[in-house]
């Protein structure tokens, strides 16, 4: 944690010098903006990580002692297979064709962006295959 | 800028004459003299020349602007090959010394603070070097003259020109005369498209608009190109140092008919210009398309008034 | 169905019968393959599995890879004579925009980061699978979506988009471009701009979260460590290419004028916002086959990488520096800071030279042998050198005046690219394919494909260097007899033929090897790295047993116990567990 969150800052620290910089060597507002939403991309999470990092017990990960045996037990619940990413990314295939075909592909796009996301939530709560 | 210093033209035999072969030389047997006796006099120069600026390739450039990015090219090129030969070698020869010969296990170091240090340190000095030139050149490759100057120069004045892209072909106005040259593709590629004459010796100073899309503004021989950029004005000085064809083109794709999009430069002695001039006029190829007339003040391509604010940091480029 | 995964230290690795990982394996280990979930064309369609994922990735980069090559060798013969009716200046002009467009879109940065990176990288830090699993998911489909709108706008009327990969902003526009083409480009982008979101979001929070026990950062190999750094160029970028390609949609249809002069607009922040994406793509692209390459070079040397922190550090200027530099591509437009983006492009080579050096010094001492990877790395290494070398001439304003849009920097761009791409691409796919599918490839005719892609490589883009010199601009479709670029673009022509042919025995290789098939085992090249320890393919969740992991070659410090890289410099903390692993390792 900690080292992923000095990571970000610095990154985040880095964009802030190089945007301050720019805007004042160039005055061009498209390319400052953009460093300083970089700036503040690295600096958001990094920030978080680094509050976190001493307020935690570091992860099993971030330990250069430990070994399979002391990180035992449950990791995460993974999903085996879902059907949901492919209808959602059908219904977000049949969205952007909408916008260069016409409205008649929408219906489409709507029913497979519903019951993919109808289905995605049922799934994750129920924590199986719906 | 050197540009009033550039006056006279360079002659032609001290030269390197590869660049640009002009259809327009004086007659052959004056031609070969001074070659000759150029040639006596200034061969060891232009060895040794070549020597410290080879061509890799590239054109020695036509203006002062394109001989000075030349030879920035040509010494970093010859840095680029020392740099990176070296390094090419230095893996070759740590392929072949270490190719496996046995099965034994090598040493297992993995890092070595002081040589680190050192492979840091020296491409940043290189880069540092290279940066250095860079902006040396690049100074004197955008310099342009300023209005002020323009009209408070004498003897050797400068020409402007507007040069407005379109789909797909070039416009050449030359207001201080009321004279415009146009062509486009229906002209078929053959011709070289629309020809831009311009004075050698003189400061051409070339104010770069588009009509439609963008363009490149591209001439090989010059070692420059610029893009003609819609709502902006591309103001760059040219000092053409001898007389010569140079076809040009559109660099910057814009559409169907971009590869025919083609434009040439003649460049004609100061003379040569201005009787082109007069039978431009005589021959009515006048800027009919231009509504102003050209004597306005302050004259209508001045980038300083006219450019807008997108082109405000352009002015700054080169203060760093 | 929703597994609750256990972490993997059920067995302990100190038992003399854990795997040993030295070509014990057999084909049998993919009938053994648990299947979660349904069969067939379903299992396809429903599959969570990073490995599965990323498959379908590879396999759906290379069908746009050979399609884009395709068109390459079309472009190639149309420019073998300079009057030559091959192909219309519309067909040309939607090929030339086309082939960039598949390849930089669609191949290489998905095969990267899509493909190999979703299959590896989980492996190589121990994790079970990608931390989101059904984003993951959702990321190749909308990939597939958007690579097969951008592929089939060939066949809507007006045909597919015309404008160069690049899409400068007035040419775009609704009068200079109008057609469904151009739509689907744009839509395709936002489709495979968000599967490339998505697969950022989770390659940072896979190797943040999901490591093994004991694989701190500063074990993680260098191709993780890389597509760590490529997933955060990927949430800078690909967010500002969206928001770009949704102004520009704007402008082609609702009205707007954010890009037109006439209504008020800035055309060239179209350049901005596009470069801003595009410069880390450039990197997004080339990061990850740097990580390829920096983890076959010390399997193949039998040594640990030379200057492992020096790595992640020239890794991470790359990055920082590359969201820096956008404006280099933009030098002669005349309204940007030359000096800024000139130094700042030129401080790129030095983190790319220490690279360079790393890997050098990680072949110095050691035992190279040249297998098909290796070969292809080492291809990378030159071919990466040479175009390395014309970019530090790109990064001076004068030169970039004097070669800017000609095929000085097409042959720059290609060298850098294919270096990257192919050469390290394929030395990846040769590396880990073992690994996928628990068979070898054939070294032989790898070689052969090594051979002659190299050669093409030579012949095809040296003479464009020239070309370019000799002022030929890019994306021109013919060219005046008189201009004396004949020759060299007739060679280059050979060339391209030639890396096209290679590509044959890579094709007889797949073939071969799924008809012969010669089992790999768990280890056929004696890696170091964690994916190394497991069967290939491997089990559903990864890893049923895990090593201790002490540095950044923990299959390596469990097979080779005697060898084990020396932490003496530093870490003096973990000498005692150095010692405890000792005694294991002797043991096995």
């Amino acid at each position: 944690m900690r080292v992923s969150g000095t990571f970000l800052a610095l990154i985040g620290i880095f964009f802030g010098i190089i945007g301050l910089i720019y805007w004042f060597t160039a005055y061009e507002d498209a390319g400052f903006l953009m460093l300083i939403g970089s700036a503040f991309l690295g600096m958001l999470p990094g920030g978080y990580y680094l509050w976190w990092s001493r307020r935690m017990r570091p992860l099993e990960g971030d330990r250069p002692d430990a070994t399979p045996s002391s990180g035992a037990g449950v990791i995460d619940s993974f999903p085996g297979s879902s059907i949901w990413p492919f209808l959602l990314g059908m219904g977000a295939l049949f969205a952007t064709l909408t916008f260069i075909f016409g409205l008649w592909l929408a219906p489409i796009a709507a029913a497979l962006g519903l019951s993919a996301v109808i289905g995605g939530i049922v799934e994750s709560r129920r924590g199986g295959t719906v | 800028m050197n540009a009033f210093t550039n006056g006279s033209p360079t002659p032609l035999s001290d030269r390197d004459r590869t660049a640009a072969d002009t259809p327009e030389t004086p007659a052959a047997g004056r031609r070969w003299k001074r070659w000759a006796a150029g040639l006596a006099v200034a061969a060891p120069l232009v060895l040794g020349g070549c020597n410290f600026y080879p061509s890799y390739g590239a054109s020695r450039g036509s203006t002062t602007q394109g001989q000075d990015t030349f030879k920035l090219y040509s010494g970093m090129m010859t840095t680029g090959i020392i740099v990176g030969g070296l390094t090419g070698l230095l893996i070759l020869y740590t392929i072949l010394r270490y190719k496996r010969r046995s099965e034994t296990m090598p040493k297992q170091f993995h890092e070595s603070i002081p040589i680190e240090i050192l492979y840091t340190g020296i491409p940043v000095l290189i880069v540092a070097a290279l940066f250095f030139f860079t902006v040396i050149t690049e100074n004197k490759v955008d310099a342009t003259v300023p209005f002020a100057a323009k009209v408070t120069s004498t003897g050797s004045p400068v020409v402007d020109v507007k040069v407005t892209a379109f789909q797909w072909g070039w416009r050449f106005d030359y207001p201080n005369d009321n004279v415009s040259v146009s062509g486009d593709v229906t002209n078929g590629p053959q011709n070289h498209g629309p020809q831009m004459v311009l004075p050698y010796g003189q400061t051409v100073q070339v104010t770069l608009v588009s009509n439609d899309v963008i363009h490149g503004f591209y001439v090989r021989d010059f070692n420059f190109s610029r893009y003609a950029l819609p709502g902006v004005v591309n103001v760059f000085d040219l000092n053409i140092v001898r007389a010569g064809f140079y076809p040009g083109q559109c660099t910057q794709i814009c559409g169907l008919y971009h590869s025919e999009m083609l434009f040439s430069v003649r460049a004609v002695s100061p003379a040569q210009y201005q009787s082109w001039l007069q039978s431009e006029v005589a021959s009515g190829h006048t800027m009919k398309r231009t509504p102003e007339p050209a004597t306005n003040t302050p004259p209508p391509y001045d980038h300083v008034t006219h450019s807008n604010a997108l082109a405000a940091p352009a002015s700054k480029k080169g203060s760093l | 169905m929703t597994t609750t995964i256990e972490s993997p230290d059920l067995i302990e690795p100190e038992e003399p019968g854990g795997p040993d990982g030295h070509g014990h394996g057999e084909l049998a280990h993919e009938e053994a393959h648990e299947h979660h979930g349904p069969h067939g064309i379903l299992n396809w369609l429903t599959s969570t599995d990073h490995k599965v994922i990323g498959k379908s990735y590879m396999i759906t980069a290379l069908v746009t890879f050979f399609l884009s090559g395709a068109m390459a060798l079309v472009i190639r013969a149309q420019l073998a004579n300079p009057t030559s009716s091959l192909v219309n200046f519309q067909t040309y002009n939607e090929l030339f925009t086309m082939h960039g467009s598949l390849m930089l879109y669609l191949f290489a940065g998905p095969f990267a980061f899509g493909g190999l990176a979703n299959y590896i990288v989980p492996l190589q830090v121990g994790a079970p699978d990608m931390a989101y699993p059904r984003l993951n998911a959702l990321s190749y489909w909308l990939y597939l979506g958007g690579a097969s709108m951008m592929t089939l706008s060939f066949v809507v009327a007006g045909g597919a988009a015309s404008f160069g990969w690049v899409a400068y902003a007035p040419l775009s526009n609704s009068i200079n471009s109008p057609g469904a083409g151009t739509d689907m480009w744009l839509m395709s982008l936002g489709l495979t701009g968000f599967s490339a979101i998505f697969t950022g979001v989770n390659l940072v929070a896979t190797i943040f979260y999901l490591r093994a026990p004991g694989m701190t950062m500063f074990r993680v190999p260098i191709f993780s460590w890389n597509m760590l750094v490529t997933g955060i160029l990927i949430l800078i970028a690909f967010p500002v290419l969206f928001g770009a390609v949704v102004m520009l949609f704007c402008d082609r249809h609702f009205g707007t004028h954010i890009f037109s002069v006439q209504g008020g607009g800035v055309p060239v922040l179209w350049q901005h916002l596009f470069w801003f994406f595009g410069h880390p793509e450039v990197y997004i692209l080339a990061l990850p086959y740097f990580g390829i390459v920096t983890d076959i070079i010390p399997v193949f040397s039998r040594k640990p990488l030379f200057g492992y922190r020096g790595m992640v550090f020239a890794t991470l200027s790359i990055a920082a520096l590359s969201t820096g530099v956008w404006a280099h591509h933009m030098f002669t437009t005349g309204v940007v800071l030359l000096p800024f983006f000139s130094l700042l492009s030129y401080l790129i080579a030095v983190p790319t030279g220490i690279k360079f050096f790393n890997w050098i010094g990680t072949m110095w001492g050691g035992q190279v042998s040249f297998q098909t990877p290796m070969l292809f790395s080492m291809g990378f290494l030159f071919a990466f050198l040479m175009g390395g070398v014309t970019g530090v001439l790109l990064a001076s304003p004068p030169v970039d005046f004097m070669t800017h849009d000609t095929y000085f920097v097409v042959a720059h761009f290609h060298q850098v690219l294919i270096g990257t791409t192919v050469f390290a691409g394929f030395a990846g796919f040769y590396f880990w394919y073992p690994k996928m599918f628990g068979r070898m490839l054939s070294e032989r005719l790898g070689k052969l494909h090594f051979w002659f892609l190299f050669l093409g490589f030579w012949i095809t883009f040296m003479p464009q260097y020239l070309l370019g010199l000799k002022g030929m601009p890019r994306r021109i479709a013919d060219y005046l007899t008189t201009n004396g670029w004949t020759g060299l673009n007739q060679l280059s022509t050979v060339g391209a033929f030639i890396i096209g042919f290679s590509f044959l025995f890579f094709f007889v290789n797949l073939v071969s090897s799924w008809r012969k098939p010669v089992a790999a085992g768990d280890n056929p090249w004696d890696g170091g790295a964690l994916e190394w320890f497991t069967s290939s393919p491997p089990p559903h969740h990864n890893f049923t047993h895990l090593p201790p992991i002490r540095s950044e070659r923990p299959t390596w410090d469990y097979n080779h116990p005697e060898h084990r890289k020396d932490e003496s410099h530093g870490d003096k903390r973990h000498r005692e567990h150095e010692k405890e692993t000792e005694t294991v390792g002797a043991s096995s």
